[in-house]
């Protein structure tokens, strides 16, 4: 899977990042930190302005047809050999594993499919092809990670959040009862099974809530605004950011003037 | 057409039908071996760890030991068969105990009532051990028919720690049963038992409350 | 939304609103899930295991029609007669039939999700012939006039206090207890005689041996070996799929299903049936058929991705580790079988107009998939399953294909797609909102803010960052 395609990458020179739509419109920081992570490693990261959604919501809702339409979007903006960086496990699963089946049979099949095996999550890209060092130079912090599903179960990629999160030398990162269940975000689920989706919420956020973290940090945005929007409706003082802002925030060293 | 036909028709046509199918690789149940020693302990330790009362005897003591816990358990009738070494050993040891015997001689309807709600305990031996998942091997014979090991209360199972393997996948492939099995072979892994009310783990339903197994050398 | 789809969301909702569903699932669950990791120290060996049993079942599905007859004619060698079945109104008739013959007075029965299939308790008491359920999660269930909600464990939906109740009220003179213990002992009272007395024991099969012809049970009360040896005549139902070919297949099954089930190392019983009472024996029924029932599964064979759901062996894994079950319970989806699997096995066997709405209560997180020992691709069939719900295309092998597509909902996603394709468009759309910043709290949001704040808009879009930042093409 992913590693095979790893060890043809090696650290590139040029990455293309897919933002996603959630980050676009609601979590913008998560990308401009992800670019900034990236650039300092001294990778110039290119980001195609033709880029909207990867299809998530429809292919999962069943209209796969209109999923395409809006996949195919995507597929022509990233052109050549660069990795693509996407700091969502749940989008970057879809590119890398779904659009092989949205597209199975249809002309461009091999273009998606040689696309799909440039695919990374940030975090995972982070640690396993760049190697990262991070220097923490924050005060101390209690920090909660909630991994997406799609990210630990479609990426497997949980190992990389936890590994950055523990390399943060003032960061305690802390675990909650049932980490990885589901926090009922599912996308479209969330408004189709909108009672099933808060139920799961609140559980979730219980959970969260009694190991007391200053913050929570996640690599997708639909699990954030999901669990943050909880959080944040029952007056709880926990935060929910993006890793990618929790690790700049940390790491930024401030300029020396 | 019948049924039947039209069921096979239907999977006959369909793509993928009948093509060769990728290897089974058995190897990672293969890969279960133990020591005698440790298949031993193995079985002794998962039988107990479901309630089940398991005795390490030997050949020459076990039926004095069975006298004495059948007197303990104040079991007054014990089914066994006979004609079998284990049934004519137990019989032997258990004259004059108090505990009467009897055998398994005629066909069910003959005895039903009496099988079911007069008989205190049934002795059968146990062709093989698994120490994989500490079960008894057990298959059922004229002598020792089926409700033998599961209508009475108490099961007394005499099993020598010779026959334990380490694994049902080796005990079939050693019966060598080819195409023809018995008619009835079983494994049982401790007494009776249910979960069903709210997953509270209770012994001795339909089948015996009691497992008691005389582990011999 | 259709009948069915509406009546699912009130089911839910009602769930959702039963303090003690939600207790009792959740408890039993979270037990659940805790024993099976337990079983699996070996986290390298259990995934060769899955290997393992996927290959069975694969293979066995690959050479289905081949291994059906060689099953057929082994059983029928060993002197088990054999019935097919195309629907459950035909398996009814057969074992109806079956009991007819044979005093026609009364069948006991060990579990069997098969029968539950084919409604077979209602469908013999219609007939004059009592049913009565002896695994003891299957006799609660049927006492209180209910259908299983967990299909290996039956009557998880109630806890000892409601068991106790019903007893109280079903059984003659029956005092109250909340002791598993004596309540365990009343049902065995009560169902021993029954054992004695029934013409025909009734079970289910987990596994059917081609190569021997041999059925395998497997349980823990001795109700199954009772049933299927006590009565004169024993009738085993079971799905086609249930066949594997060799009697080396049945070890790795065995391993993987009691521990995925119930985090069990084996069942107590593993009960393997090679016909009726031979001469000179003393016991077990005088004839042994096997009822093969269709009822759907060949559709769901010719297309080599639903095929992949008759891997299934039933361990229930699935819904044990489903955070939606685990909130709703087996009841809300109104199937026999609940839960992953049920979501896509029951538009299958029912159709998307009956069941089209099942397969999108999931939120897809795939933990079904992760701990399935035969390696089901779930979450892959939920996203297949919803798109032939909402895909209207006679060529579908799904029964209904297209039932759950409403027009409003494809002309949404029409326009989204539209949108989403189009980057002037889109770039419109969300620039805008981001200027609002604020989106109407109306429809979707509406129901998202019973327990959230409404998501916030940020005030430029990434898209306005990153083109300001100048590293962009």
């Amino acid at each position: 899977m992913s590693h095979a395609s790893l060890a043809t990458v090696g650290r590139p020179r040029r990455v293309y990042l897919f933002g996603t739509c959630l980050i676009d419109l609601f979590f913008p920081d998560a990308g401009v930190d992800s670019v900034r992570l990236l650039e300092r490693e001294g990778i110039e990261v290119v980001y195609p302005q033709g880029q909207t959604c990867c299809g998530q919501p429809a292919y999962n809702s069943g209209y796969h047809e209109d999923a395409r339409t809006v996949a195919r979007q995507q597929v022509s903006l990233f052109p050549g050999d660069d990795p693509v960086i996407g700091p969502s496990g749940s989008c970057a699963s879809m590119m890398k594993h779904h659009y092989l089946d949205l597209f199975r049979g249809e002309p461009d099949f091999a273009e998606v499919q040689a696309l799909s095996t440039r695919i990374f999550e940030l975090t995972e890209f982070l640690v396993r092809v760049l190697n990262i060092d991070l220097k923490d130079l924050g005060a101390p912090q209690k920090v909660a990670i909630h991994t997406s599903c799609h990210a630990r179960r479609e990426m497997g990629v949980a190992g990389d959040a936890e590994q950055l999160v523990d390399s943060l030398g003032n960061v305690e990162r802390v675990g909650f009862e049932r980490q990885t269940e589901c926090c009922g975000f599912g996308g479209t689920f969330a408004v189709k099974h909108a009672p099933i989706s808060a139920a799961m919420v609140t559980d979730k956020v219980d959970t969260i809530d009694a190991s007391a973290p200053d913050r929570l940090v996640g690599g997708d945005c639909g699990c954030l605004m999901n669990i943050g929007g909880a959080l944040e409706k029952r007056g709880s003082s926990i935060r929910v950011q993006h890793i990618a802002s929790l690790l700049w925030e940390r790491t930024d060293e401030p300029p020396s003037n | 057409m019948s049924a039947r036909d039209n069921i096979l028709a239907r999977l006959r046509v369909a793509p993928g039908s009948g093509a060769t199918p990728g290897v089974r690789d058995f190897g990672v149940i293969e890969a279960l071996e133990w020591t005698p020693a440790e298949r031993a302990e193995r079985l002794v330790r998962l039988l107990r760890s479901v309630n089940t009362e398991v005795h390490e005897t030997t050949q020459a003591t076990w039926p004095g030991l069975l006298r004495e816990l059948c007197v303990a358990k104040g079991v007054g009738r014990l089914c066994l068969a006979p004609v079998t070494p284990v049934g004519a050993a137990a019989s032997e040891a258990l004259a004059g105990s108090g505990v009467a015997t009897l055998a398994y001689d005629r066909d069910i309807e003959a005895w039903r009532e009496e099988l079911f709600f007069e008989v205190d305990a049934g002795l059968t031996a146990v062709t093989a051990g698994i120490a994989e998942t500490g079960s008894l091997f057990v298959v059922p014979t004229p002598d020792e028919p089926r409700l033998l090991s599961l209508v009475p209360p108490v099961h007394f199972a005499v099993l020598s720690r010779a026959v334990i393997a380490n694994t049902l996948l080796e005990v079939l492939r050693a019966q060598g049963y080819g195409a023809t099995m018995p008619t009835n072979v079983l494994l049982i892994s401790g007494p009776s038992k249910t979960a069903d009310i709210e997953q509270t783990l209770v012994y001795g339903v339909h089948g015996p409350n009691q497992l008691v197994v005389l582990l011999t050398d | 939304m259709n009948r069915p789809a509406t009546e699912f969301k009130e089911r839910i909702q009602r769930a959702l609103d039963d303090p003690q569903i939600r207790t009792n699932f959740r408890r039993a669950m979270d037990g659940l899930m805790a024993k099976r990791a337990a079983m699996f120290p070996d986290a390298d060996e259990l995934e060769q295991l899955r290997d393992l049993g996927a290959a069975v079942r694969r293979n066995a599905l690959a050479r289905l029609p081949g291994l059906l007859e060689k099953l057929e004619a082994n059983c029928q060698r060993n002197g088990i007669i054999v019935h097919w079945a195309e629907s459950v109104a035909e398996a009814n008739a057969i074992v109806l039939d079956i009991v007819r013959k044979h005093g026609g007075k009364s069948v006991i029965k060990g579990k069997s999700m098969v029968s539950e299939e084919m409604e077979l308790n209602h469908h013999l008491e219609a007939h004059g012939i009592e049913a009565l359920e002896s695994d003891l999660g299957e006799y609660i269930v049927q006492l209180a006039g209910e259908t299983p909600s967990h299909i290996i464990m039956p009557a998880i939906h109630k806890n000892t206090r409601q068991i106790a109740e019903l007893f109280v009220e079903k059984l003659d003179g029956v005092e109250f207890t909340e002791d598993a213990e004596a309540l365990t002992a009343i049902a065995r009272g009560l169902l021993r005689r029954k054992f004695l007395d029934a013409d025909v024991g009734l079970s289910g099969v987990n596994f059917a041996v081609a190569e021997t012809g041999t059925l395998c049970l497997i349980e823990n009360e001795g109700n199954g070996r009772l049933t299927t040896t006590a009565p004169d005549v024993h009738v085993a139902v079971t799905g086609i799929e249930k066949v594997v070919e060799t009697l080396d297949d049945i070890t790795p099954l065995l391993s993987l299903l009691p521990r995925s089930a119930t985090g069990q190392g084996i069942t107590t019983y593993v009960n393997m049936i090679s016909g009726p009472r031979k001469q000179g024996e003393r016991d077990g029924p005088r004839e042994v058929h096997l009822v093969l029932l269709d009822n759907g599964r060949t559709t769901s064979y010719v297309d080599p991705e639903l095929r992949t759901t008759l891997q299934c062996i039933r361990c229930g894994a699935c819904m044990n580790h489903c955070p939606v079950y685990a909130r709703i319970g087996g009841h809300a989806y109104g199937t026999v079988y609940p839960g992953p699997i049920g979501e896509i096995l029951s538009p299958q066997l029912l159709g998307c107009d009956e069941a089209g709405a099942l397969p999108g209560a999931s939120t897809l997180c795939g933990a079904c998939g992760e701990v399935c020992p035969v390696r089901i691709p779930i979450p892959k069939m939920l996203v297949r399953l919803r798109r032939e719900a909402v895909t209207r295309d006679a060529a579908s092998p799904v029964k209904d294909a297209g039932a759950q597509r409403s027009t409003s909902e494809a002309l949404i996603w029409k326009a989204w797609a539209r949108i989403h394709a189009v980057p002037g468009l889109y770039s419109l759309v969300t620039r805008t909102a981001s200027a609002f910043k604020k989106m109407p709290v109306v429809g979707p949001l509406k129901a998202w803010s019973s327990v959230r704040t409404p998501p916030r808009v940020a005030g430029r879009t990434l898209h306005q960052r990153m083109a300001a930042r100048g590293s962009t093409k």
